[in-house]
């Protein structure tokens, strides 16, 4: 997904008020942007407060700031600096994490990023922006650039399911038609799982739906996903994040603050580190059980037990 | 002759002293060790492509009082100080006030936001200067450093560095707490221009800030000493005005000192 953002920020180096900023990442990837955005490209060093910060003043100073480093860099030793500076002022300053979730694997805790879109859409005035397909790069880069505030882009690797059409980019999309469970999936491990889906039979295997833009408010569920969500009676979240803060909590308030809560609600979510050991992503996805087989196998379970799983 | 500087910091200070009179509050102490550097940068410098940012947030009195003492706040704005329904908060609010682009008081955001302003202003090929008021207790925090690493490294000409060098913090002086001396030599360390004065003499400030505007290469510091509580001997050099509120003696006895100067 990194090498796609290269080319949406190439894009937008055209525009008069573009700016970027990395805190000494991107090898590799950025340097397109570097060369096409020139001056305009700022090498801001391994200080990302002060980088977020900066950003800030050149967003009061009339640009819009791109702001980049790895997604666990960039929302926690900044985020009094993301609160004070760009979100209490309602600021246009685009945040870009690459590595969302368990996504640098093997490197170890500190390069993981579980709590970031629950941190920061807590601050006002941000919306989080998780593409789970590479095609969806493009289209939130050009919503964060019509839009006028914060925003948060996290990004992964790119998994895209092998044989589905995608449908166009949208913040909810039903990717996948069932008749099971209503299954939301929020970020690139939404690939694998669809791709296990599949080939289930369509009576039985969930209704898959992909969310890419959080928080999720009251009036986010389109009507087509409520009326999923009333025949299956059966509410199935899915994200590379922990429970606190997750897409899971915020889709179970806003259902039942409109009275819409289902009777059914599994959420699977990152679980940290129970074995205290690191792999890759997969290897992490595993142990928290949202790799596509422990998906699957739990669909199995609750078609076995009508009261349904509560993992 | 417009009327002196020096009469205007003393009813800008008497202005302030009522506020925090009436309104019960304290932080005054380093409200009127840096209220010479803000009337005479308000009075004397700050033109309409200037920006101003007051990084030690805890002197929100003193800055509005300056901005009173300039006509832009009312006594009936400074009335609501602190009060319910202000929009003249303890500490600069995020909109509102004249001339105030970021809400501060969490010490250590402020010299990163004038940078990014600062090259906003060149990346924009725009005209004007960008000012920052700091607090020398305040470079305990990291990001202070990193923030001038930053605007050294990008050469921001246009950005002058204010500290209120009043030797006294939070929970002792300055260098009981994590000493610092010399301020002013760290700072050169980082190859900017830096200026040290008395931060309680408006010639010499304004012809530190003068001397900024010349140096269009290197960001400028100046490293004004001052006395915490200044112009009241009671207050002078001591922590408890970082806190207290004034009693009605102490208020009358405040208001007859700073008369007199």
């Amino acid at each position: 997904m990194r090498t796609i953002l290269s080319t949406a920020l190439t894009d937008l180096c055209a525009r008069p008020d573009f700016v970027f900023l990395t805190g000494d990442l991107g090898f590799m990837a950025l340097e397109p942007v570097r060369e096409a955005a020139g001056a305009r490209f700022i090498n801001a060093g391994v200080a990302e407060q002060n980088m977020v910060t900066v950003a800030a003043g050149l967003a009061r100073g009339g640009l819009r700031p791109w702001v980049y480093s790895i997604a666990p860099f960039l929302y926690a030793r900044p985020f009094e600096q993301i609160r004070n500076d760009v979100c209490l002022h309602g600021l246009p300053v685009a945040l870009v994490g690459n590595g969302g979730g368990y996504a640098y694997g093997v490197m170890g805790a500190t390069h993981h990023a579980l709590e970031d879109y629950g941190a920061l859409t807590a601050l006002a005035h941000l919306t989080a922006y998780v593409p789970a397909f590479a095609e969806d790069v493009g289209a939130a880069v050009a919503r964060i650039s019509a839009g006028s505030g914060p925003a948060y882009l996290r990004l992964g690797r790119d998994e895209k399911p092998k044989t589905l059409a995608l449908p166009p980019y949208a913040p909810w999309r039903r990717v996948l038609a069932g008749g099971g469970p209503t299954m939301v999936i929020v970020g690139p491990l939404a690939g694998g799982i669809i791709d296990a889906l599949m080939t289930r039979p369509e009576a039985t295997r969930p209704a898959v739906w992909v969310v890419t833009e959080l928080p999720i408010v009251e009036t986010a569920p389109p009507e087509a996903f409520l009326a999923d969500l009333r025949r299956s009676a059966h509410l199935y979240v899915i994200e590379e994040h922990v429970a606190q803060g997750g897409a899971g909590q915020m889709l179970a308030y806003a259902l039942a603050k409109r009275g819409l809560a289902p009777p059914r609600f599994t959420h699977r979510c990152a679980q940290g580190y129970p074995s205290a050991r690191y792999g890759s992503q997969k290897f992490h996805r595993k142990e928290s059980g949202l790799d596509p087989e422990s998906i699957v196998a739990s669909l199995a379970g609750m078609a076995a037990d009508p009261r349904g799983s509560a993992a | 002759m417009s009327e002196s500087v020096k009469e205007i910091v003393r009813k800008a200070g008497l202005r302030l002293l009522q506020m925090h009179y009436e309104s019960r509050v304290g932080h005054i102490g380093g409200n009127l060790s840096c209220l010479d550097l803000l009337v005479t940068l308000h009075h004397r410098v700050l033109g309409p492509d200037d920006r101003f940012v007051l990084s030690k947030g805890h002197a929100a009195g003193a800055l509005y009082a300056t901005l009173w003492s300039r006509g832009l706040l009312s006594d009936a704005d400074l009335a609501t100080f602190h009060q319910d329904d202000t929009k003249l908060a303890g500490h600069p609010p995020v909109e509102g006030i004249p001339g105030l682009l970021f809400a501060t008081g969490s010490l250590g955001h402020g010299l990163g936001l004038a940078a990014g302003l600062a090259l906003a202003k060149r990346l924009k090929g725009e005209p004007g200067r960008v000012f920052c008021l700091m607090s020398d207790g305040e470079w305990n925090e990291g990001s202070c450093w990193e923030a001038l690493t930053f605007a050294a490294h990008q050469r921001l000409g246009g950005l002058t560095i204010l500290v209120d060098l009043n030797g006294l913090q939070g929970f002792g002086t300055t260098t009981e707490v994590a000493d610092l001396d010399s301020l002013a030599d760290k700072l050169r360390g980082f190859h900017i221009d830096v200026h040290e004065i008395d931060g309680h003499d408006p010639a010499a400030i304004e012809r530190a800030l003068a001397a900024g505007a010349a140096d269009r290469e290197r960001p400028t510091a100046i490293v004004a000493r001052t006395v915490k509580g200044h112009g009241v001997s009671f207050m002078e050099h001591r922590m408890e005005w970082h806190y207290l509120p004034l009693s009605a003696e102490q208020y009358q006895n405040a208001v007859a000192e700073l008369s007199k100067r």
